[in-house]
């Protein structure tokens, strides 16, 4: 079993490293691109013996109390079988 | 009284803020490293600069999962005075002492110098030596000290008068070419609503010689001893 995890940073909070990057892409010559967001992606391996429900609230947890600061943060979980 | 310094791997200030204590301060300092958990005997905590865990993750935030972060919660729980400096304001907020968060800068540069921060609250143990208003010129250097909150809490933080350092100009004035960052409303430090945990950007244990180019970090050291001596007393 595995699970990814998008974190993302809240809507509210500004993003100066996705400006950044969006700048750079519109030097590139791309000039329809509306907003660039950077985010974090995480790949979590669980033990084979992990039913997916489990595998869901252990990565839950995970994702709030540790890959996510709730302050500014949101997060996305994915289970892939 | 006596001092503590915490050590985290990463940790680079852990030695200005033990030499500031024990030749300026003149008080007994031991470094704790992040695996000790027992805090008996200390009256107040450093958590010092630097880079803890390599900002891996974000800046402080496996540091709070070390052993002695428990026993840091506990020890300001009691009321003891815990002091965060630069990733040491990053790590009390990540675990939950202080609100709020610190972002990467505005500028997306890392900012390595002189500001000035205005006091915005002399009644608290880390200020009682500072009259409201002074201006303090203190070092920066980070990468990650844009403080956000969300409206609500920082409308507690004003309402609880929790904002203890605001960047400033060198007239004392709150604008935006001061704010090196971005934080939000210009703050430079806050502290928790009882006071006795306080965590800010700049490092005021650079600023304690002459040498370095300014002495106003003192002020604080000193009136953090203010603080211990009156709870002995």
């Amino acid at each position: 079993m595995k699970a990814n995890v998008y974190v993302t940073l809240k809507p509210s909070v500004l993003d100066p490293q996705g400006k950044a990057i969006h700048h750079s892409v519109e030097l590139l010559g791309f000039q329809q691109i509306a907003d660039i967001r950077q985010g974090k992606y995480f790949e979590i391996a669980l033990d084979d013996s992990v039913n997916e429900t489990e595998a869901g609230e252990v990565v839950e947890r995970i994702a709030r109390d540790v890959l996510a600061n709730p302050v500014i943060e949101d997060y996305r979980i994915e289970i892939v079988k | 009284m006596k001092f503590g310094v915490v050590v985290f791997p990463g940790s680079n200030c852990d030695h200005d803020a033990y030499h500031v204590i024990s030749k300026h301060v003149g008080q007994p300092v031991d470094f704790i490293w992040h695996k000790e958990t027992d805090l008996s005997g200390f009256d107040a905590v450093i958590v010092p600069g630097g880079f803890s865990y390599g900002d891996y993750l974000r800046a402080g935030a496996l540091a709070r999962f070390s052993p002695v972060m428990k026993s840091v919660k506990d020890f300001a729980a009691e009321g003891k005075f815990v002091f965060g400096i630069c990733n040491g304001f990053q790590i009390l907020c990540e675990s939950g002492l202080l609100p709020g968060a610190l972002m990467r800068n505005a500028g997306l540069n890392f900012v390595c110098r002189h500001v000035n921060i205005r006091t915005e609250n002399q009644y608290t143990p880390f200020t009682n030596e500072l009259e409201l208003g002074n201006v303090l010129s203190i070092p920066i250097a980070h990468a990650e000290g844009n403080y956000t909150c969300d409206d609500a809490t920082y409308d507690l933080l004003e309402e609880n008068n929790q904002i203890v350092f605001r960047y400033c100009d060198e007239n004392g004035e709150i604008t935006q070419e001061s704010n090196p960052n971005g934080a939000r409303a210009n703050i430079a430090g806050i502290c928790n609503q009882d006071r006795n945990v306080l965590g800010m950007m700049p490092h005021p244990e650079r600023a304690c010689e002459e040498l370095l180019g300014s002495n106003d970090g003192r002020n604080i050291f000193r009136s953090l001893t203010n603080a211990i001596a009156a709870v002995e007393a």
